[in-house]
């Protein structure tokens, strides 16, 4: 194992920048540009990040003694509410959907997006939908605070009898955010079906392109339903219906149904554009292909399949018959076969690999270490009889946070890590690179691993205070979650001082294949201008020798300039 | 060298791919997405309808058929008078293009006008109770949509007069059209599930 840098010859070589506005004002401005477009996403979203991240340290401030006195427990209950829906809707989605603008259009050989209105249109939702959301803490009555699931009849209440209170502003802005997220999909999967580079058949894309497109499919599908669903809140708690008011005869269990309808499969338009970075990125830190490139592409649509028919295992404890159960059980440990598929791969793919342990692939290895644990953690929870035990528990708090953090997030950091000498022009700093791989690292296991055994203990979740038989776990978390915080500092500060000042990057700094790479770094405005390529290969061909496009001047020509 | 597999869908043009032939395929899936939509509420219908505990308001009978089925015809015969009306066009007939989509937007808004009259003679509101609420949303949710194809056929037939705007093709007819058959579909779905299982 060798932990090479890029070479550094390479940063003698010329650097044209041609086409590239060096003005940052750009960033700010309704630009058309998919490229300009993902930096506006993902720098708004690691703002959010941190504004997440600020909100879970007083969480974690309060649950790391036993009483409620920190803050008061409503205040507690808007917290972590807020926390949640900031990280899904305005950290998460939106930092993918900055990977999908950068990456699609560069990866399949097309100048832009298919729409690059609608697209700019789409990102400039998510502030405005941040500022309803934000509008949520300065309601009369304080912020929405039913959890992130906004179950009725909690929704409902509206003590205060308010038209405009927190929670019609969190509707508000979830309906948003599923208007701008739909935008999104039509436009990313226009753009894959229809803009491919001649020569790319769907089986020579990128397994990233191929998980984009799968979790697209699930926007499209579910996200409709979930709106469906808080209109309906929405006229519940506004206008007088009574959907899921039994008073009127309504049925509050439908509206989980619709809720989950959508957020389950939602976990997997996070994870899914992961599992295509690491399957990026495997093959070029380990130099070798990607080991069943075809299997690991079309398990992205397995997945995509079963992931809207296993909901209702959310709700195994909230009145669901006994025979639903059953096929929601079953359904769901069908999703760990092409799951499996895709881990076997990447395992397949590091086994006597050179690999090169760089902050991307340090990531990389982290997320997929923590995405086994939390993987069999799910087949538990997937498991009826000790769901019905642990459900309500902190053991949930710890699955989906090893999944959602400690497995999507460090696939997002490792995605910025690769590809930021390519959309920035400059190297990052491979020493704070390190040093943010290892706080995150440590305080995130110090974060959640200690609340599995809090959840199998019994500690609840969503509540102020808790029993001090479990103060220990609790005291370990916090620290984790501190941690986390002051790893921010040093990626922060990478990203600030490595864009401002930080040496050029080549076209090509990881030697990696992919259409991408042959773009000079940052690419120019349409990308590849009079000069696209035509693929002849697969992708993935490390060690193959084989070149990925048929004009192998155009390669080796690009090549030289790396 | 060359060695294309003639198969793949190429995306044939090297240099600047014009954004134009995508509008379709945007167009479709938009439509799939938004009839998810439509599932939703249907499925929440059917639901609601099998489990309340009470499901039409108090003192209401049942709803009236026969002015919602007069409505229906009209519109479902509608989307047959879009589909002349595209092939006028098609043939290069601008008139009768102009004429018989005048004629598809008159149909469209009598059916808005019925359901409007329709609406101000019932006796329940959207406050009545589960069945109230679902129906008001319901048959406002597609009433928008009819609402939003009448303006948009207004669209294509305002543009029909600008000189040489149809001569290469008519995208935006088909999309709109494709529009108006599927808001057609979907309040055949809706009748069923309103007027006629009650
Ligand atoms: C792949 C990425 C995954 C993500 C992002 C994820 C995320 C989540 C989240 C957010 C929750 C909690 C929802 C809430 O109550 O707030 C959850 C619960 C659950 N997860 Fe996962 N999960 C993943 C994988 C899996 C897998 C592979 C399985 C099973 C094979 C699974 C099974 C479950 C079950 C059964 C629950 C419900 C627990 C309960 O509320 O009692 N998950 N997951
Ligand atoms: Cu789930």
């Amino acid at each position: 194992m060798t932990s090479t840098n890029y070479d550094p010859r390479i940063l003698k070589a010329p650097h044209p920048v041609p086409g590239a506005p060096d003005n940052w004002k750009r960033f700010f401005s309704f630009n058309t540009d998919a490229k300009v477009i993902g930096i506006q996403y993902i720098a708004t979203s690691l703002f959010f990040l941190l504004v997440g991240g600020l909100l879970a340290m007083i969480v974690r401030g309060e649950l790391i003694t036993p009483p409620a006195d920190l803050v008061d427990p409503t205040v507690y209950n808007g917290l972590y509410t807020m926390h949640g829906t900031v990280m899904l809707f305005l950290f998460l989605f939106p930092i993918l959907n900055g990977f999908n603008n950068l990456l699609i259009p560069t990866m399949i050989g097309a100048p832009d997006m298919a729409f690059p209105k609608l697209n700019a249109a789409a990102f400039w939702l998510v502030p405005v939908f941040a500022t309803v959301l934000m509008g949520s803490f300065f309601a009369p009555g304080g912020p929405a605070s039913s959890g992130w699931w906004s179950y009725p009849p909690m929704s409902l209440q509206n003590p205060l009898g308010h038209f405009i209170n927190g929670e019609f502003l969190w509707i508000l802005a979830v309906a948003l955010s599923g208007i701008s997220s739909i935008m999104g999909a039509i436009n990313f999967v226009t753009t894959i079906i229809r803009m491919r580079a001649p020569g790319m058949g769907f089986f020579k894309m990128p397994v990233y392109v191929w998980t984009a497109w799968a979790a697209q499919t699930i926007q499209l599908v579910g996200l409709p339903a979930l709106t469906g669903g808080a209109v309906m809140l929405l006229f519940d708690l506004s206008f007088g219906t009574s959907f899921f008011r039994p008073e009127g005869g309504g049925d509050p269990v439908l509206f989980q149904h619709f809720f989950w309808f959508y957020s389950h499969p939602a976990v997997y338009v996070l994870v899914l554009p992961v599992f295509g970075i690491f399957s990026e990125l495997f093959p070029v830190y380990a130099r070798k292909p990607l080991f069943g490139y075809r299997f690991v592409a079309l398990a992205s649509f397995g997945i995509t399949f079963l992931s809207l028919i296993v909901w209702a295992h959310h709700m195994f404890y909230t009145g669901t018959p006994n025979w639903m159960r059953h096929v929601f059980m079953f359904t769901t440990m069908l999703i760990a076969v092409p799951t499996g598929v895709k881990v076997f791969a990447w395992l397949g793919t590091l086994w006597r690999g050179n690999l090169r342990l760089n902050t991307p692939m340090l990531f990389c290895l982290g997320g997929l270490f923590n995405f086994i644990f939390a993987g069999i953690t799910g087949v538990m929870l997937a498991t009826v009889p000790i769901d019905i035990h642990v459900g309500n528990t902190y053991f949930v708090v710890a699955h989906f946070h090893y999944v959602i953090f400690n497995t999507i997030a460090f696939g997002v950091f490792a995605g910025i890590y690769h590809w930021f000498p390519k959309f920035t022009g400059r190297m990052y700093y491979e020493g704070l690179g390190k040093v943010h791989f290892g706080l995150t690292f440590i305080g995130a296991t110090l974060n959640w691993l200690p609340l599995h055994w809090a959840g199998l203990l019994g500690m609840p979740r969503r509540v102020a205070s808790y029993d001090p038989e479990f103060a220990i776990w609790n005291v370990i978390a916090s620290i984790g979650a501190f941690m986390l915080g002051v790893a921010s500092i040093p990626f922060i500060l990478n990203m600030v001082s490595s864009w401002a000042r930080g040496p050029q990057a080549p076209p090509n700094p990881w030697r990696a294949i992919g259409l991408e790479w042959l773009l000079p770094s940052p690419p120019p405005a349409e990308n590849f201008e009079d000069d696209i390529p035509t693929v002849i290969s697969e992708p993935y061909g490390y060690g193959l020798g084989h070149p990925l496009v048929e004009d192998e001047e155009f390669y080796v020509r690009r090549s030289q300039e790396a | 060298m060359t060695s294309v597999n003639p198969d793949l869908k190429l995306n044939h043009t090297p240099g600047h791919v014009k954004h134009d032939g995508h509008n379709m395929t945007g167009f479709v899936i938009f439509l799939c997405s938004e009839s998810v939509i439509f599932l939703a509420f249907f499925a929440g219908y059917a639901v609601l309808k099998l489990t309340a505990p009470q499901w039409l308001p108090d003192g209401v009978e049942g709803l009236e058929v026969r002015m919602p089925l007069i409505n229906s015809v009209v519109l479902v015969s509608s989307s047959f008078v879009a589909y002349f009306a595209e092939r006028y066009l098609h043939k290069g007939n601008l008139w009768g293009f102009r004429a018989v989509w005048l004629l598809t937007m008159a149909m469209g808004s009598y059916f808005v006008f019925g359901q409007y009259l329709e609406w101000s003679e019932l006796s329940f509101s959207l406050s009545s109770g589960v069945f109230g609420g679902l129906f008001y949303l319901l048959t406002g949710f597609h009433g928008l949509h009819v609402i939003t194809g009448i303006g948009l056929m207004g669209l294509m037939l305002a543009r029909s007069f600008v000189p040489g705007n149809y001569d290469k093709g008519e995208m935006g007819v088909a999309a709109v059209s494709l529009f108006w058959h599927f808001v057609d579909v979907i309040w055949i779905l809706l009748f069923l599930l309103i007027y006629v299982w009650q």
